[in-house]
């Protein structure tokens, strides 16, 4: 293990260096304005801009729980497709009885994705 | 000290700090924005113990999922959050005092402990240690067999969640028209169209 | 892992695959049948968990471990099966009457019930961490979503709230512990970490050790972790709460007794500290909590919390005996429990139903059914002999004695002679107030259930020893 833990990590340098270089143009775009730029503020500038006109209220308000059934749905088939990811992986490797495996998982889930579509949970009227 | 030891104490530092930020944040899109910080930084300590595929599974479905899904919620819910901390100041004796019981409870145990060498076993070891295979086919050969119950348990609950979300969001609106396809297709000239003699002069009434 | 997967026997865990088959017919059907599909899939989910029940019969006796050992089948998992699948039927019977009359009638009500007893077997077989988290997990998910099936009802909608925020929190707390364990011990497996510990008790599993029991107290809802009880079991629907009273709590029990003394065997001396100090908490605060309340759900909330106490006296003990008293405790509960939950849902005036105590005014005049089996049912909790509360009592307090644990014992009487005054004001106020407004008749459902838990509560001194020796060998099985 700790033979091969460096190589991993040296896989995810380019990565660590994106990061590195992202983080330094981000903040000092963020900086450089503080220090160079020309500032005279006065409350128009200040507001918030939309459209023209003040706002009105406040941007939260009660929704529809629906768009929260949405996202729960999409999480739960999320997840389901997460457990696929290694299984193609390993998928030379596991014979019949990691395919079949896989085959009960997702007919639980079908099942469930059945009992959804009947139900109309899936459409917006 | 090592490459890794530095991104070690990096990433848990900015964890630990996020973390605590997300508690005392006033602004509760601050909060949620700081737990995915702290999911991120999770997700780079993973990386640093050679588990490859949590760490990206924990950024795909919690940072690009579930914390989305609470930014949406905090974000759209009309919720006066500065009502909900107006007991804060009430509670805060009590909590503290559990909070430095506790804490005082884990530096006793801290303190005293030293760590035997023998009780800190290296867990079984996986098939990562061989050097050929990556880290996501290592969980793939032991996923599926191995720890068959533990999948299809989590099958289960996964199918729990999907009732649960619909028993307890879904309405069934009256009066809305849908759709419905499969009536579509199934017309025929005989169900769509009705001929009618008409006697000249008299038309069809109605 | 190179070598050929070989697929394990699937006889030891027929009646868990009966149920989970079940659970998925039962939602195709439900799925394709529409909304009127209640009244059939409920019928469907109490046939599924008697082939469950058959299936758990029918396996031969000794153990087996399936599954690479986390999935242990022994005589202890198998009669607390039973009592768990016996739970989850009547609560089954009981709320069919109650969910037409208050128009609940969804068809996926039963098969979260079915759902969660699935949850509860795994529990109860659960032989290592992550079995115990993913059957814990898989019943209380069912369990939040049901607390919460009356929706457009404020209070119900607040008890699935507040059970679910404070079940995430005690989750979060179990697998802290259990992270803890497993980084000390090196393994998740039960009996790999009572090998791991022998001999030492390193701090560092103690502390996940405690955090795993904030866990499970919280699930047996044992004190200091049982403040979502009273309102989870006042907000829930009554044949929910009653649900919620029985089965769950024998599977959450049979964990709780299993980790303790297969994974914990070499350092009783450090658990038990914990187990008697939330015994006591529990008994104590069942007592007294319990004298102010004026709602029966929240009277029998308290009231199972200390029930809870007295069965913990017996895993304090730490002994065979003391298992076979936990055993013999939580079937006596579970039927006193649902002959008081039957008759709390016989409280009703045509359509509505009512939860004060002051309600049962005078009950001996107007239905002396009743009030005689509510009266034997009160007599039983308390522990009077002979009824069955009586020897349910006797056998924890008898393992905690030959454990030396005297302090706890008497503790344990004095409690439950307290508690004899909340009782017993209950039958005061039945045979001897003046009568209130009658309740409507009794369902034969209700009457069925009502007579049956009285009468096992009444004669089972007659016949002590079917369940007794049961639960002697079962209890040997951990050892």
């Amino acid at each position: 293990m700790t033979q091969t833990l460096p190589n991993l990590l040296n896989d995810y340098l380019p990565l660590g260096i994106f990061i590195a270089v992202s983080g330094v143009i981000g903040l000092a775009l963020l900086i450089a304005p503080f220090a160079v730029a020309f500032k005279s503020p006065d409350p128009e500038k200040l507001s918030a801009y939309e459209c023209g006109f003040n706002a009105f209220d406040d941007a939260r308000m009660k929704f529809d729980v629906r768009f929260y059934l949405v996202a729960i749905l999409f999480i739960i088939f999320d997840l389901e497709v997460a457990f696929l990811f290694p299984w193609a992986v390993a998928y030379g490797d596991l014979g019949w009885a990691g395919f079949w495996s896989m085959m009960v998982f997702l007919g639980v889930l079908t099942i469930g994705f059945v009992y959804e579509w009947k139900k109309g949970a899936l459409e917006w009227d | 000290m090592s490459a890794v030891a530095a991104f070690f104490y990096l990433f848990s530092a900015v964890a630990v700090a996020s973390a605590f930020m997300v508690v005392v944040s006033r602004n509760p899109v601050y909060s949620v924005l700081f737990l995915i910080l702290a999911f991120v930084n999770a997700a780079g300590l993973f990386l640093l113990m050679g588990a490859e595929f949590l760490a990206m599974i924990l950024v795909v479905v919690y940072v690009g999922a579930v914390a989305v899904l609470f930014l949406f919620v905090v974000m759209m819910l009309d919720v006066d959050f500065s009502e909900l901390r107006q007991g804060f100041i009430n509670y805060l004796p009590v909590g503290a005092m559990v909070g430095i019981a506790l804490l005082v409870e884990i530096v006793l145990v801290v303190g005293t402990w030293t760590i035997s060498p023998d009780l800190i076993r290296a867990p079984a070891p996986g098939a990562a240690t061989a050097a050929a295979i990556s880290n996501t086919e290592a969980i793939g050969q032991v996923l599926y067999t191995r720890y068959i119950y533990f999948f299809q348990a989590a099958g289960l609950i996964l199918l729990v969640a999907m009732i649960g979300a619909i028993v307890l969001t879904l309405r069934e609106r009256p009066g809305v028209k849908r759709q419905d396809i499969g009536a579509q297709v199934a017309r025929t000239k005989a169900t769509a169209m009705e001929v009618r003699k008409v006697a000249s002069g008299a038309g069809l009434e109605g | 892992m190179n070598a050929p997967f070989v697929m394990p026997a699937l006889g030891p865990i027929l009646p868990e695959l009966v149920l989970a088959v079940g659970a998925l017919v039962l939602v195709l059907i439900g799925a394709l049948r529409g909304e009127k599909s209640y009244g059939l899939v409920n019928g469907l989910a109490f046939v599924v968990l008697a082939l469950a029940a058959a299936a758990l019969v029918a396996q031969p006796a000794g153990k087996v471990l399936v599954f690479g050992d986390s999935f242990s089948v022994d005589g202890f998992a198998r009669i607390m099966k039973a009592i768990a699948l016996l739970g989850s039927a009547v609560a089954l019977v009981l709320s069919v009457d109650y969910l037409r009359r208050e128009n609940l009638t969804r068809f996926e009500y039963p098969i979260l019930i079915v759902l969660a007893t699935l949850g509860m077997m795994m529990m109860i077989s659960a032989n290592d961490l992550i079995a115990l988290y993913l059957g814990l997990e898989l019943q209380s998910l069912a369990a939040y979503v049901i607390a919460a099936i009356h929706r457009d009802n404020v209070r119900s909608s607040e008890a699935g709230l507040k059970y679910f925020v404070l079940g995430a929190l005690s989750s979060g707390m179990l697998l802290y512990g259990s992270s803890l364990v497993y980084g000390f011990a090196g393994t998740v497996s039960f009996p790999g970490i009572a090998a791991a510990l022998q001999g030492q008790s390193s701090l560092g599993v103690i502390l996940g050790l405690v955090f795993v029991s904030a866990g499970l107290a919280f699930k047996i809802s044992a004190v200091p972790f049982h403040m979502w009880t009273p309102d989870v079991y006042e907000g829930a629907p009554t044949p929910v709460a009653a649900f919620f009273a029985a089965a769950p709590k024998v599977a959450a029990m049979a964990m709780t007794v299993r980790i303790f003394i297969v994974a914990f065997p070499g350092i009783v001396g450090d658990w038990r500290q914990i187990v008697v100090f939330i015994s006591i908490a529990s008994m104590a605060l069942g007592a007294f909590a319990a004298i102010g309340q004026r709602n029966i759900k929240r009277l029998m909330a308290y009231s199972s919390i200390g029930h809870v106490g007295f069965a913990l006296v017996g895993l304090a003990a730490g002994t065979a005996q003391g298992v076979n008293g936990v055993i013999v405790y939580m079937a006596i509960y579970v039927v006193m429990t649902l002959g008081t939950f039957a008759i709390i849902l016989g409280m009703r005036r045509g359509d509505t139903y009512v939860e004060t105590i002051d309600d049962l005014a005078g009950l001996s005049r107007s239905q002396p059914f009743m009030a005689y089996a509510f009266g034997a049912i009160l007599f039983s909790l308390t522990g009077i002999p002979p009824l069955a509360g009586f020897f349910a009592k006797f056998y924890v307090f008898a393992a905690a004695i030959e454990a030396k644990l005297f302090a706890l014992a008497v503790i344990g009487v004095v409690t439950s002679v307290v508690s004899a005054y909340y009782y017993l004001r209950i039958v005061k106020i039945m045979f001897f107030d003046e009568p209130a407004q009658s309740f409507s008749p009794l369902t034969p459902a209700l009457k069925t259930v009502i007579a049956v838990s009285t009468i096992a509560i009444a004669l089972f001194w007659l016949a002590p020893a079917p369940l007794v020796s049961a639960a002697n060998a079962a209890a040997r099985s951990l050892f």
